[in-house]
């Protein structure tokens, strides 16, 4: 039941673009699932290791930039005299790249916080943001700073039956990025049902007891901080091939805020929780603006909105319906809670 | 018996100025149920703090089973096979009874992250395991029917029952317990007797800390009595009972004086 259920609705999603042309909508939900995507992995950190990462924005940053430069080529001065320069290199070393870089950054930042916990460790990832966008906004040289890295090329990849294929169409992108949000969202399952998905959750819980078991509390908040920066790194790539263009503003606090508002009011520390929160917040703008509201309107309705979600369910809207569902059921068969 | 499980010798804490535990030494044989009792302050649950790492003692040596435990972080001590309960109820609130002991099953699953991330067979396979052992151990210790009860959802009583269950899934050689009955009634009490006796049938030494007297002189092989971070008595508990110095730290000099007076909880 429950297995036909996610085939249809995978169905449902990946056949959208045959049967659907409107490429305003398509775009839209591009730029939506690369946000789902970063929200997935805000999620890890936020919702199962119980740390809240206000600068994650910093690894979809570093993602983007990574992969950019890389498809790009760069050269810059690390002496006077020394120069580092690299020839473009196709898109997916660039993608590759930029899981790398992002990756270990997570870890970086991970084994720095070892000690920090809670409103520290907020501190210490929104000031990591904070430098890597003053990085980015002053290192001409590498990021052309404020003017922007322009002309980023598309994704080109083999396919089967297709040959080269050049990512340049909407619906292409469409099927990339759902292919590698479904991945995300595999990987991110497969962790919080294992062992080590237990020991974050342990983390988050109780860290002392959970401690006094053996676990190494240590290794698996830097484990969570690698994995899910790398794939915020995977979204900004995404991102980054997809926009075509990258300044320093993709550092902006705003969205960071945005992936934590998708994951919160989703129910942070369930799968479908940033999914869910996502195509809510992601999709509500554009609908509205369907709608003929004017923008300030948007907004208004957008802060209401989450006001009233954060208000009325405060573990999120998934969870909500789960226990609206379980009630439903519970109530239907009164004998199964007999037996 | 043979060379002592653990050894604690010359054991300092002092919290700046304050010196919770003076001088402390006593030895835990293997398979044996040792009460460490005092009046409140005497510096037992530090003792307890020091010896699992989650305090750093200021001086004198812990030794488990030929290793010195001594600036271990607190999960390489219970990877040694010491592992503790806390003296206010410690479960994995918002998880159920089930999930509470398969994370106390960490130490013993073997995956990798990596195989975990691939989604290798061996993973589900050991999940499965996993999962039938921890409801092993729930119904040993009397939880079998509230596997899927969230920690918060469980009564008073059975939390402190889960976080047993939590504890013995890390399969501890030694089981320090932070008074495991206190807030517990008669019974519940009574019945915790019966299942420390089955947790001794399975090799485990366990290390105690309680206020109640009764269930202290009632399993209890050897008693070490402190007092303000000192050792004041050891023995057996009915030496204990008869001792001046113990009468003294609990009910003062007048009972003190009046020999042979049964220390009353």
């Amino acid at each position: 039941m429950k297995k036909s259920l996610t085939a249809l609705w995978l169905a449902f999603l990946f056949s959208l673009p045959l049967w659907m042309n409107n490429q305003y909508v398509l775009h839209v939900l591009v730029v939506t699932g690369i946000f789902i995507v970063a929200a997935i992995s805000l999620n890890l950190l936020l919702g199962y290791a119980g740390q809240l990462s206000l600068g994650h924005v910093a690894f979809f940053g570093i993602g983007a930039y990574a992969s950019a430069l890389t498809s790009l080529g760069f050269s810059v001065h690390l002496t006077p005299e020394t120069v580092l320069a690299i020839a473009p290199k196709p898109v997916w070393c660039g993608m590759l790249a930029a899981v790398i870089a992002s990756g270990a950054c997570g870890w970086f930042l991970g084994r720095l916080s070892f000690k920090v916990r809670g409103a520290y460790f907020v501190i210490v990832s929104i000031s990591f943001a904070e430098v890597v966008r003053l990085i980015a906004l002053n290192w001409v040289e590498l990021t052309q700073g404020p003017m922007a890295l322009n002309n980023i090329p598309p994704l080109t990849l083999w396919l089967p039956g297709l040959g080269e294929h050049v990512f340049w169409k909407k619906p292409a992108n469409y099927w990339l990025v759902l292919c590698i949000a479904v991945v995300s969202y595999v990987i991110v399952r497969r962790l919080v049902r294992s062992r080590a998905g237990r020991a974050m959750v342990a983390l988050r819980e109780n860290e002392p007891l959970a401690s006094s078991v053996g676990i190494d509390v240590t290794r698996y908040l830097v484990l969570a901080a690698v994995v899910s920066a790398a794939m915020a790194g995977a979204a900004g790539a995404l991102y980054a091939h997809y926009i075509r263009i990258v300044d320093p503003d993709v550092f902006l606090f705003i969205y960071t805020v945005t992936m934590v508002i998708m994951v919160i009011t989703g129910g942070k520390g369930t799968l479908a929780g940033p999914v869910v929160g996502g195509l809510i917040f992601g999709l509500m703008p554009e609908t509205l603006r369907a709608f003929a509201i004017p923008p300030e309107l948007q907004w208004i309705v957008y802060g209401v909105l989450m006001v009233l979600v954060v208000f009325f369910l405060p573990r999120g809207i998934v969870p909500a319906v789960q226990q609206w569902w379980q009630r439903r059921q519970g109530s239907a068969v009164p004998a199964k809670a007999a037996s | 018996m043979t060379a002592a499980l653990l050894a604690v010798s010359k054991l300092a804490v002092r919290f700046g100025g304050l010196a919770a535990i003076e001088d402390l030494s006593f030895e835990v044989n293997a398979g044996e149920v040792l009460a460490l009792i005092g009046p409140n302050g005497a510096g037992k649950t530090s003792a307890f703090n020091a010896i699992t790492g989650y305090l750093a003692p200021s001086g004198g040596e812990i030794v488990f089973a030929g290793a010195r435990l001594n600036g271990l972080k607190p999960h390489r001590i219970a990877e040694l096979g010491l592992v503790r309960t806390f003296q206010k109820t410690s479960v994995f609130g918002g998880r159920s009874a089930l999930d509470n002991v398969l994370i106390g099953l960490h130490l013993r699953s073997t995956q990798q992250p990596l195989a975990i991330l691939l989604g290798l067979p061996s993973v589900a396979r050991e999940e499965k395991k996993l999962v039938a052992e921890a409801r092993e151990i729930l119904s040993f210790v009397g939880l079998g029917t509230r596997a899927d009860e969230l920690g918060n959802a469980l009564a008073y009583g059975e939390q402190r029952l889960l976080e047993i269950a939590v504890a013995l899934a890390a399969r501890p050689k030694l089981l320090l317990l932070d008074e495991p009955v206190s807030g517990m009634n008669a019974v519940e009490t009574e019945s915790f007797m019966a299942r420390l006796t089955r947790i001794r049938m399975l090799g485990i030494t366990v290390l105690l800390v309680e206020h109640d007297m009764k269930m202290v002189m009632g399993v209890s092989d050897r008693i070490v009595c402190l007092s303000q971070g000192r050792v004041i008595a050891s023995g057996t508990p009915v030496e204990i009972q008869r001792d001046p110095g113990v009468i003294r730290a609990y009910l003062g000099e007048k009972y003190a004086r009046g020999k042979g007076a049964p220390v009353r909880a």
